[in-house]
This record gives C-alpha cells, structure tokens and sequence, in this order.
C-alpha cells in the first residue's frame, strides 16, 4: 500500500492507494490516474479562476455596477464542444476497460461462490471446500461462478480491482488473474443486513507449487463435476437425457455455451442460467421439438446441487477437450 | 403604505421603516396559519418542518461518525447502526432536500418573481404541506417504534422478504410525503405557464422560474413512479406477491430499476433549484445579467431530460447486460456537458462584474467549488471500467454527499440568507452569517474529501466495522463533520435573533434585480399593490420600474442594459 508519510509529528501514516495485485488492476488505475488528472485539472481552473475574478472585480464603490456583457456565443459552443470530446474520450475508454472485466476468459479455472447472510463459500475444481477464506494460484486465470441462497450481495477485492453482485435466483461471474502472493481483503459491498460488514474474508494469493501442497493437505471432498455426476444419476437424468437425442428429452453433450432453438421460436445461448433455469423451471424456455415432460426441481435440489449439476452437463462431451466452457460478457450477465 | 418603506440608502436618506400591513400581521392565530393558503406562509410552514428533519437527520449523521472512529463497531449493535444511517439517509432526502428549495424559496418567490398574487392552486399548496406532515409523521413513528433497516435505497428481496423491521410503515409514509412533491410540482408548472404578469415572457424569467421549472417536470413525471415502486414492495411484504424476490418467481433487479428511475432524478430535483438560487444570488452580487442566460435556462431543461435516462449507471455490476450499462454510461456522460455549461457560465458571470462580498455570494463560491468536485467524481464513476471498483464505496459516498450537502445544501442556505430580509423584513448579515459559510466550507472538505480516498482503498459503504488500516481517515473525516455541525448551527442562532433584532431591511436591500424586490419586505398579503407590468429584461440592474429616487441617480455605468439575444 502506497501511504504517506507524515514526518515524526504524528505516529501514523495516510494510505492513499490501495495494493494492486491482479492483471486488470493497472489498467483501472491507469484510468484513475487520468480521471484525477481531469478532475483535478478543472478543480483548480475553477477555483483559481473564481477566485482570481473573485478579487480582480471586488466593488469598488457602492454604485459601481457590472458591465453588460451578456454572453458570447463563441465561448458557449467552445465549453460544450471540449467537455463533449473529453467525455466521450472518457466513456470509449472506460467501456474498454469494462468489457476486459465483463469478459471471463474461457481458459480460466472456474471456482464455484455462494454468499449467504453472513458468509462467502467458494468450491474449487477439484473439490475444496472454504467459508470466508479462498486460495488461488498466482499467475491463473481465476473465474467465480456465483450466486446467493438469500439476498443480493457482492464480491469485490479492492486489491484486484473487480467487483460483481451476487445475486438470488441467477448467476454471476467474476475474475481475475493475480500478479503478487500475499492476502488480501474480501468484502460484500451490496448491503445485506445485520452483520453485513462482518461478510468479509480474504483472498489467498500463493505460489503455484504451494497452491499445490495447499490442496493435497485438505480434506477432499468431490469435484463438483463428480457430485453433479452423482446427482444426475440420483435423479435419474439419464433415463431422458442420454448420449444421443431421444423422443422424451435432447441430449445434453457438448451443449452448454450453444445457442438453440426454442418451442414457440427464437432462440437462446444455453448458459449457466439457462441450465438453472431449466432444471427449476423446465417449461419456461423448452427445446424446439420436445413436449413439456420434465417436472420441476424447483425447491428439490439444493442451489449447490445445481451448480454441481451445471458443472457436469457444461464436462459433458468435454473430457477431450482442456479448456473449460466458454462464457461470454452477456452470458455472465443475462437473464 | 409602500411610501414610507424606501430603500436603504448608505449615504445618509432615511432608514427603512417596517411595513405596517404584511403577510405575517395579515391575520392571527395558529388557525390562520395551519388553514392558511397564502404561498408566502405555506414557505413558512415548509421552513419549520424541514428545519426539524434537517436536524433530526444531522444528529443521525452525528451518530455515524461518532460510531466510525473506530475499527471496531463498539457504539452500537450492528442492528442499531444499520438503522441510524438508514434514518439519516430517509430523513435527510426525503423530509428535508426533496422539499427544501422548492418548498420553501420555491413557494415563496415564484408567485413574486413572476408578479402573481399567489400559486395557481392554493389549496393544492396546502394539501401538499399536509401530505408531507402526514407522510413524515408515520415515518417518525416508525423511527420512535424501532426504526427501518434497509438503507433508503430499500433493495430486493432483502427488503421485502428479510428485513424485520418497519418496512411498510415508511414506505406508506414515502408514498404519502410523494403527493406533496407532486402537488407542488403540478402547481409551479400550472403558475409559471398561465400566471406570470403582463411583459414576463419566457426569456424575461429569471433562471430561479426556469430552474423550478425543470425540477417541477420531474417531480411530476418521477414520483409517481417511486410511489408505485414502494407500494409494490409493501404488497409483496403484506401479501407475499413475486414481485421481486426469486423465490416467488420475482425479479430483484427490476426493483432496482423501478427504483433509481425516479431515484436518480430526485438527484436532479434537489440540485436544480440550488442551481436556480446561485444565478440569482451570483447577478445580483456582480449586478450583471447572468452570462449566457439562455444557455444556463436551457441546460436546466437538458438536465431534467438526460436525467430521466441515465438510472442504469447505478446498476453497472447488477447483472444488467453489457450493452445496458455501455449505453448508461454513454448517457451520463452526456449529463456532463449541460453541467459544465452552468458552472462556466456562472464563472464568466464574475468578469467585470461588480462582486459585492456578502454572505450569500460566499455560499454561492462555496457552491461552485465543491459542485464543481461533486460533477467530475460523478464523471468518474459514471467511467464504466472505474466504477467497477469505486461502486458501493465510499468514493459514491462522497460523491454525492459533494453533490446534495456541497452543491444543494450551500445553495439552499445562501438562498436562504440572500432572500430572509425578503421574507422576514430583517437583515442577518455581518461577521457571524460569513462565519457560518467559511465553517460549512472548511467543515464540509474535511468530512467528506478523505472518504474519496478511502473509497479508492476499497472501503465499502453502509460498514459498521472496518479494518485498522482505515482509521485516520474516518478520524478526519468526523473532525470535519464536527466543525460542519457547528456550522450548520450558527443560522439557526443569528436568524432567530435577526427577526427582533435584525436591522429592518426595507424593499431592496441588496439593490438586486427582480419584481420580487420591487414590492414590500415582508410582502403585503397580496404581494403587489398592483398589477406589475415587466418592461425590462431578467438582472436588468436599476431599470425604470424602480420608482424611488435612487433610480435616476446618475451612476456610472447603470444604463439599462441591453437586452439578452
């Protein structure tokens, strides 16, 4: 953390500007930077300039009057034509950058996140479980998978620059690469009662071969593409949903990310939140071509349940493959 | 009886006498008050009430400053503090900034300022009083019964479905206060449009008409939209409907929106008529028109209509899909523009001017300066990539604090000064009136420029506890809210004493421009004695109508000015 040092007076020192530790928190601040350039560059023109008139004009004589001047055509298309460029300068800028955060890179190792009142659970792929703690490798594309068993909340750790609400009934996606080891602040910042600034943790950051003495010394439990296995055959998912399509239900190999056609036409990508949606809600969004057979899961399946049965169907006709599904920006995001 | 009350003369004519016959002597009794429909004593009503949310809301912010002086949250339960800051932010928006222009110099000098004996509805003007006193009064029993904890901003399904406390009660008591918004909206547009005075055209308003104007619009067309909203959310609480809580089949984000489409604007309804008091206070202290009056009267209007489409900003990272939030941003960017022209206008106003060094003049700088900082950190959130970080820090908090204590709040108190010998015929100037701005100013950047950088560290809003590294900077930050309170308490002493006190202000003691200043301080009952007739332009200083003999005075440079093109 860059601070400032107040010389011997006082026992303490100023922070001025977080810690950076990821691959996408350069190019906020750099955006900061000439954001506070800006601001401060007209802050000053304005009072300067104030002032200065402020005093030059002072009354002189109590029937002095000012002279009438009414304005200049000149000067109001030049101070709305200057900022205009500034601006959209600023906004071309920081949609650039926003759409490197939006878009989760498809070889990132994706962890699951649920936030509840008052905690952040988090599921690596191999199956490590942790509440208020997580451990990640630096040097690797990080994704979450989030979403909330109650209200919104949100994930941020400002030594990452990121951020994303976290929300009931959908998911979200975040991430990040981290660039230095060390641990660093976790924080909800969508207010979510009681204890909400108590829904904090930290963020591990380590070496990759310590990340790897990390996992082999905690107690495994399944991946989630395993326990979505086991769900899937609990449920017997397979009697509809075989290798090839069949008359009660489509396929599922191969399908998550694709886009397809629905009953009633249009159609949609089958992202996470379509998957959740179908498995809660089967008839609201049905394959072209299919009758409404499938019950609903709605309140049978825990929401972990169905992030791990996501994250089977999204392995499923994968295994070949290295890199994991792909999630654009509006696949993250859409409804 | 207007001639024995002339103008104050500093060179030796006689001081001003107090009116004999005036708004306030008109008739007697708490009766004539609490039934009276008379503008100028409905301001008076207004004034009282939002007085007391103003402090109650101030003793709430208090409270949360005491509580983050330190890390750990050892004041309060995290309960109780969840319930101070939401009460800080329901009192103070709702009960004392919606209403606090509008209501109070809005009520009393638009009917003047357009030469018209009162608003278009009077009756409507009092309705709109009780609406605000019944709505404000469920929402203080709600307070005294346990209070609210949802922050004011009362998102889904946390609010509908988690939150145990008195959700319902205040948000009825909002959807009530919103039909005193509404009527007073209704009002002004109805008076400006059919009331003004034979010659008040258009471009003969002063920019205050223009500002309310703009403001009225969206108070108009935005409450009734958060009134809707809360209704929705006190049904879904009562009788369990899926509004908004997925797991009835809702939708929290369109709670969002349904919210910040009136919620942003109501940003506009309390900065624009700031905006229309510091053109009035700003010519009448340089005595020049204000520069580019168009201009400035248009970029009122432009605020108004680029407000109502630029709510998704504050939903960057709610899941709304990228192309929401690429097209929101675009939009406020655009917000920028009619703001940049009035800060610049209002500076140009200064060049070879007359600047008078008066107290409301120090509120209108004070304004000036810490809008000025309040619009470009605006600018930088509204910079999607940025606001990925600083969103739900207190880099917002202190954003917008620049903006409705900064920029509304100066505004509203140099209003409040520049127009009291208007109001109550008794002047309040001197050392302690420059005290109280250079306090607010001095008291208001200690508070709230450390919560600026705070925000880029990375704390969150609405935390109740905090880790250590925080600390010095939430120790400044309650210094300065402690010289800010003194501050804010100076006006309430030296006001009250002015009214047995005060020197007598006589019709125009400042020598500004307007028809307000041409009639008696306090104004007679009916405002004019006659039917005024407007010959001459907006800030035209000393122009013909001024019957008194100081108008004729030769002074340098007080040819009537040339009208505006």
């Amino acid at each position: 953390m860059i601070s400032f040092e107040i010389p011997k007076l006082f026992d303490f020192d100023v922070p001025l500007f977080p810690e950076s530790a990821s691959t996408f928190a350069p190019q906020v601040d750099a955006l900061y930077f000439f954001t506070l350039a800006l601001t401060a560059f007209f802050t000053l023109l304005i009072f300067v300039g104030v002032l200065f008139l402020f005093i030059k004009y002072r009354r002189k004589s109590e029937d002095e009057m000012g002279e009438p001047i009414h304005g200049s055509l000149v000067l109001e298309i030049a101070w709305s034509i200057i900022p205009f460029i500034i601006v959209m300068f600023l906004f071309a800028w920081g949609a650039h950058v926003f759409l490197v955060g939006m878009r989760t890179p498809e070889d990132a190792r994706e962890y699951l996140a649920t936030g509840k009142q008052w905690m952040w659970k988090f599921q690596h792929p191999e199956g490590h479980r942790e509440i208020n703690t997580l451990h990640v490798p630096v040097g690797e594309k990080i994704k979450l998978t989030m979403t909330s068993e109650d209200v919104i909340h949100s994930f941020f750790v400002p030594a990452f620059r990121v951020k994303q609400d976290v929300l009931p009934g959908r998911y979200t996606q975040v991430w990040f690469e981290a660039t230095k080891p060390g641990s660093y602040h976790l924080f909800c910042t969508e207010y979510c009662g009681a204890e909400h600034s108590q829904m904090i943790g930290t963020v591990y950051v380590m070496e990759p071969d310590e990340y790897e003495d990390w996992l082999a010394g905690g107690i495994v439990g399944s991946s989630p593409v395993a326990a979505g296995a086991d769900l899937f055959r609990q449920y017997a998912c397979n009697t509809c949903h075989e290798n090839e399509d069949n008359l009660r239900g489509p396929s599922l190999v191969g399908i998550a990310g694709q886009e397809v056609r629905l009953e009633g036409g249009g159609t949609t990508v089958r992202d996470e939140n379509y998957l959740r949606e179908s498995i809660l809600r089967p008839s609201s969004k049905m394959v072209e071509g299919y009758l409404n057979l499938m019950p609903t899961y709605q309140g049978q399946i825990t929401e972990e349940g169905v992030a791990h049965l996501i994250a089977y169907i999204k392995h499923l006709g994968q295994e070949d493959e290295s890199s994991e599904t792909v999630a654009s920006a509006e696949t993250a995001t859409g409804h | 009886m207007s001639t024995t009350n002339q103008i104050q003369n500093p060179d030796g004519s006689p001081e001003p006498e107090f009116p004999k016959e005036h708004y306030l002597n008109a008739s007697h009794g708490l009766k004539s008050w609490l039934l009276t429909t008379d503008h100028k004593r409905i301001c008076i009503l207004y004034l009282v009430s939002i007085s007391f949310f103003f402090a109650l809301g101030g003793i709430y912010a208090g409270l949360i400053r005491l509580e983050l002086v330190t890390p750990a949250g050892d004041l309060f339960q995290p309960d109780t503090y969840n319930r101070v800051f939401t009460m800080h932010a329901i009192l103070m928006i709702f009960f004392f900034l919606i209403p606090s222009i509008p209501a109070t110099l809005g009520n009393f000098l638009i009917p003047l300022m357009i030469g018209a004996k009162d608003v278009a509805f009077p009756k409507l003007n009092l309705a709109s009083w009780y609406m605000y006193v019944i709505g404000a009064s469920l929402t203080l029993f709600a307070l005294v019964t346990g209070g609210v904890d949802t922050g004011w901003t009362f998102y889904t399904p946390f609010s509908t479905t988690y939150s145990n406390t008195f959700v319902t009660t205040v948000a009825i008591g909002i959807f009530i206060n919103g039909f005193s918004s509404i009527f007073t909206g209704v009002n002004f547009l109805v008076t400006i449009h059919r009331m003004r005075a034979p010659g008040m055209t258009w471009f003969r308003l002063p920019l205050f008409i223009w500002s309310h104007y703009a403001t009225s619009l969206i108070m108009v067309l935005g409450t009734p939209v958060i009134a809707i909203t809360l209704l929705l959310v006190g049904f879904e609480r009562m009788f369990g409907f899926g509004f908004f809580d997925p797991a009835l089949g809702g939708d929290p984000v369109l709670f969002q929106h349904l919210f910040w489409f009136y919620s942003h604007p109501a940003v506009y309804i309390m900065i624009l008529p700031s905006m229309g008091v510091i053109s009035e206070i700003i010519a009448a202290f340089t005595r020049k028109a204000i520069f580019g009056y168009k201009f400035v009267a248009f970029s009122s209007m432009g605020i108004a209509i680029i407000g109502f489409l630029v709510w998704g900003h504050h939903l960057f990272l709610s899941s709304q899909s990228v192309w929401a939030g690429l097209i929101f941003s675009f939009l406020t960017m655009l917000v920028a523009v009619p703001s940049a022209v009035k800060v610049f206008n209002w500076s140009a106003t200064l060049y070879k001017g007359s600047i008078d060094y008066t107290t409301p003049m120090f509120y209108a700088l004070g304004f000036l300066g810490l809008f000025t900082i309040g619009g470009l950190t605006g600018l930088m959130l509204g910079t999607l990539g940025l606001d990925i970080h600083m969103h739900d820090t207190y880099f917002v908090v202190a954003h917008f604090h620049y903006i409705m204590v900064g920029g509304a709040i100066m505004g509203y108190l140099g209003g409040v000064h520049f127009y009291w010998p208007k109001i109550t015929g008794r002047l309040a100037r001197g050392f302690w009136p420059h005290m109280s701005a250079l306090l607010i100013f001095v008291g208001f950047n200690l508070t709230f420029f450390p919560q600026f950088i705070l925000g880029y560290l990375g704390m969150p809003r609405r935390y109740h506890a905090y880790p250590d590294e925080f600390q010095v900077l939430h120790v400044l930050s309650t210094a300065g809210a402690t010289v800010l309170a003194l501050g804010y308490m100076l006006p309430g002493f030296y006001l009250l004493w002015s009214l047995k006190y005060g020197k007598v202000a006589g019709n125009n003691p400042w020598k500004a421009a307007g028809l307000e200043w041409t009639t008696t301080s306090p104004p007679s009952l009916h405002n004019f004695e006659s039917m005024p007739v407007v010959d001459f332009e907006p800030y035209e200083f000393y122009p013909p109508q001024y019957d008194s003999a100081e108008a004729a005075e030769p002074v340098t440079g007080a040819e009537p000015a040339p009208s505006t093109t």
